[in-house]
C-alpha cells in the first residue's frame, strides 16, 4: 500500500527519474497562486497611490483616481477569495513542526546558504510558514478593515471614529504585507530553482534534496510503493521487495 | 475689459450690473490637498467668516432653500422622520441643515428649542484637507474658504474620516465629495453667501472675520444682559478657529445644540495616519524594495550544486530499491552512492 501523506500535498510526486524532477504544485494550485499574486500587485500599486501623495501618479496605471478608487476594493475581495483557495490547500503543511525551531535558531546558516547544517525539512521551512501565516493574518485584517472604509458600498457600516482606526490599521497591515511580499519574492529568486515550482510545477531532485529532504523522501517512498504500472524497470524490481519491506520502512 | 470683483464685505450687497472677473485666483490658494509645496500666495485676502447667531434663528429654513437654489442641487423629497429636520441629515445635495433640539434648562426648568444651522465650518486647520489623498481635490484660499474641487476628487471618503464635524458627504452617483463651499463662487464676485443673503432675521451674517467677531461680541453682551450668562462665541481653537462661527446662548455646553463638538480637533488617529509616520512607512517600503533588489543582484545566490543533484538521485535510488542487495544494473546504483555518501 502507498504510504500515507504526512509531508506532501495531493499531486506532489516524483515526476521523472532521468533527470530526476519532482512535481510540487498542480496546475490548479499554480493558477490560484498567480491569480493571488496578480491581485496582490494590483492592490499594492493602487493602495500605494492612496498611501502617499508622491505615489498618486500610480493611479494612472489603472485609468485615473476614480477608477483606482473603484478597483482597489474589488480586487481586494478577489484577493481574499483567491487567497482563501491557497489557504485551504496549504494550511496543513504549514503547521509548525519540531524541526522549525532548530531551523529558526540556525537562521545564520540559512542566510549563508549552509543548508548542510540545517535539519531535514518537510514541504515548507519555517520562513515559508512565516510568509504563509503572516499573509493569512494580514489579509484577514485587510479585508475586515477594508470593508469598514469602503465608501462606495459600506458608507455607514461603522462609525466615523471606528473608520479612522480602520484606515490606520489598513495602512499598517498593507505595509506589513508589502514587507512579506518582498521577502517572499526575494526568497523565491535567491533560492535558485524555486520559480519553476510555480511555473512548470516541478523542481529538480537536487532542489528537493537540498531544501526539503523529508518531503522528497516521502515522495520517493510513495513512488516505491506505487502499484507497478509505472516505469517498469524500477518498479518491477522493487515490486516484490515491497510486500516484505513496507512495514519496516514506515517508521522513518 | 472687465475689472476684478471687489472683496465681499457683507451679504447684503446687491449684485453688480457689469460683468466682473473672479477675484478668487489660483494664486490665492494657501493649502492644497496631497500637495506638499504650495507656491506662497502672492497676496493675502481679507479673512472672511459667516456668523450664525443661534439666538436669532427662527428655523424657517430659508437658508436651506437658498443654498439648494444657488448650488443647483436636487435633494430628494424624503419622508418625515418625526422631527423638523428635513432632509434627515446633511446629504450630497443638502450642504446645510437646520438641526432642532429640545433642551430642558435645569436652572429655569424651561424647555428651550435650540436650532442650529449645521454645515461645513471652514476650519482654519481643515481635517478634510489633511486626509485627502488626491492632489488638488481640496483647497483652502487665503480668505479661509475651504473648497472641494470635484474634478480632482476620487470619491474615496477620506475627508469624511478627517472632518471633526461630520460634514462631507459622498455623492452616490457622481462619486465625489460634497459640502458647503461658503459660496466661493459668489465670494469670488464680491457677493456674500446665498444662505446669509436669504436669512430674514439676519441670524446669518457675513463679512471680514474680525468684523464678525466684533459683531458677535455685541450680540454676546446683549444676550448676557438678557440673562444668558454663558452666552459666547463658538470659534473653536482646536482647529485653529473656523470661518463659520456661532453665537450660542449656552456657549459652555455646545453639545446641547444637536451634538456640536465641545472641543473639536483633528483626531489623533488622523494625525498619526497622515503624520510623519507615513513618510517613515514610505521610506521603509522603499528601502525594503531597493535593498532586496540590490542584495539580489550582488549577494551569492542559494544554488543547488551538481553534487546535490547526484546525491538526490542516489538517495532516490536507495529508497526506491530499499533492499541493499537490489543493486541491479542502473547507472547510479547504490554502489556509487556507497562511494560518495558522506
Ligand atoms: C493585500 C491586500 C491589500 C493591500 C496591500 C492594500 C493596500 C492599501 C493601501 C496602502 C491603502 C491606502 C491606505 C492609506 O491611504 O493610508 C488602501 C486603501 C484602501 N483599501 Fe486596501 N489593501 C489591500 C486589501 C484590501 C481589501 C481586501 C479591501 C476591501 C475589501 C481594501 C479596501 C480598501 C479601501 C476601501 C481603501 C480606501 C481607498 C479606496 O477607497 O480605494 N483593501 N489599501
Ligand atoms: S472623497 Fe474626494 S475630497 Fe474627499 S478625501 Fe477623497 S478625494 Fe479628497
Ligand atoms: S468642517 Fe469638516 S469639511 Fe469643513 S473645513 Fe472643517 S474639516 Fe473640512
Ligand atoms: S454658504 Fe453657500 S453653500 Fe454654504 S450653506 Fe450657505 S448657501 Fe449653502
Amino acid at each position: 500500500m502507498t504510504e500515507k501523506r504526512f509531508e506532501s500535498a495531493p499531486g506532489d510526486e516524483i515526476e521523472s527519474e532521468a533527470p530526476l524532477r519532482v512535481f510540487r504544485y498542480r496546475g490548479f494550485t499554480r493558477a490560484n497562486h498567480w491569480l493571488t499574486a496578480a491581485c496582490m500587485i494590483v492592490l499594492l500599486l493602487s493602495g500605494a497611490a492612496f498611501f502617499h501623495p508622491s505615489l498618486f501618479w500610480l493611479t494612472g496605471l489603472f485609468g485615473g483616481g476614480q477608477m483606482t478608487r473603484w478597483l482597489h476594493p474589488l480586487v481586494g475581495v478577489l484577493l481574499f477569495f483567491s487567497f482563501m483557495g491557497l489557504f485551504l490547500q496549504m494550511w496543513r503543511l504549514n503547521l509548525p513542526r519540531r524541526e522549525d525551531v532548530e531551523w529558526s535558531l540556525k537562521i545564520g546558516d540559512v542566510l549563508k546558504g549552509n543548508e548542510e547544517n540545517l535539519p531535514e525539512l518537510g514541504k515548507y521551512n519555517a520562513g515559508q510558514k512565516g510568509v504563509f501565516w503572516g499573509m493569512s493574518g494580514l489579509i484577514m485584517v485587510l479585508i475586515v478593515s477594508g470593508v469598514m472604509i469602503w465608501e462606495q458600498y459600506f458608507p455607514n457600516l461603522v462609525s466615523i471614529p471606528v473608520r479612522r482606526a480602520a484606515v490606520v490599521v489598513h495602512a499598517l497591515a498593507a505595509l506589513g504585507s508589502l514587507f512579506i511580499f518582498i521577502a517572499h519574492v526575494y526568497a523565491a529568486i535567491w533560492t535558485r530553482g524555486t520559480i519553476s515550482a510555480m511555473t512548470r510545477g516541478t523542481v529538480t531532485g537536487g532542489w528537493a534534496f537540498r531544501h526539503h529532504r523529508k518531503w522528497f523522501k516521502e515522495l520517493a517512498r510513495r513512488k516505491r510503493d506505487e502499484p507497478s504500472e509505472g516505469s517498469a524497470e524500477v518498479n518491477g524490481a522493487v515490486g516484490q521487495d515491497l510486500a516484505a519491506q513496507g512495514h519496516a520502512v514506515k517508521p522513518r | 475689459m472687465t475689472s476684478l470683483a471687489p472683496e465681499p464685505l457683507t451679504a447684503a450687497s446687491n449684485p453688480p450690473t457689469q460683468p466682473l472677473e473672479s477675484n478668487l485666483l489660483p494664486t490665492d490658494v494657501r493649502r492644497i490637498s496631497a500637495t506638499a509645496h504650495v507656491p506662497p500666495p502672492t497676496r493675502q485676502l481679507t479673512e472672511v467668516a459667516k456668523l450664525i447667531d443661534v439666538s436669532k434663528c427662527i428655523g424657517c429654513k430659508a437658508c436651506q432653500s437658498a443654498c439648494i437654489q444657488w448650488n443647483d442641487t436636487h435633494p430628494e423629497v424624503e419622508e418625515n422622520v418625526g422631527i423638523y429636520e428635513n432632509p434627515h441629515d446633511l446629504t450630497p445635495d443638502m450642504f446645510t441643515l437646520m438641526r432642532f433640539a429640545e433642551w430642558e434648562n435645569p436652572e429655569t426648568n424651561e424647555l428651550e428649542w435650540l436650532i442650529r444651522k449645521d454645515g461645513c465650518m471652514h476650519c482654519e486647520d481643515p481635517g478634510c484637507l489633511k486626509s485627502c489623498p488626491a492632489p488638488g481635490a481640496i483647497v483652502q484660499y487665503t480668505n479661509g474658504v475651504v473648497d472641494f474641487i470635484s474634478e480632482n476628487c476620487i470619491g474615496c471618503g477620506y475627508c469624511v474620516k478627517g472632518c471633526p464635524f461630520d460634514v462631507p458627504r459622498i455623492h452616490k452617483t457622481a462619486h465625489v465629495s460634497k459640502k458647503c463651499t461658503l459660496c466661493s463662487d459668489r465670494i469670488a464676485v464680491g457677493q456674500g453667501p446665498a444662505c446669509a443673503k436669504a436669512c430674514p432675521t439676519q441670524c446669518i451674517t457675513f463679512g471680514p472675520k474680525e468684523e464678525m467677531k466684533a459683531l458677535a461680541a455685541e450680540r454676546v453682551e446683549d444676550l448676557k444682559e438678557r440673562g444668558y450668562d454663558n452666552a459666547g462665541l463658538y470659534d473653536p481653537q482646536g482647529v485653529g478657529g473656523t470661518h463659520v462661527m456661532y453665537v450660542l446662548h449656552h456657549a459652555d455646553k455646545p453639545s446641547i445644540y444637536s451634538g456640536l463638538p465641545v472641543d473639536p480637533r483633528i483626531s489623533p488617529l488622523v494625525e498619526a495616519w497622515k503624520g510623519p509616520a507615513k513618510k517613515l512607512g514610505l521610506m521603509a517600503a522603499g528601502a525594503a524594495f531597493l535593498g532586496s533588489a540590490l542584495h539580489g543582484i550582488f549577494a551569492k545566490p542559494n544554488e543547488v550544486s551538481e553534487h546535490e543533484e547526484e546525491e538526490a538521485e542516489e538517495l532516490y535510488e536507495d529508497i526506491v530499491h530499499e533492499a541493499p542487495e537490489a543493486s541491479g544494473g542502473e547507472a547510479h546504483g547504490p554502489v556509487a552512492s556507497g562511494e560518495e555518501a558522506r
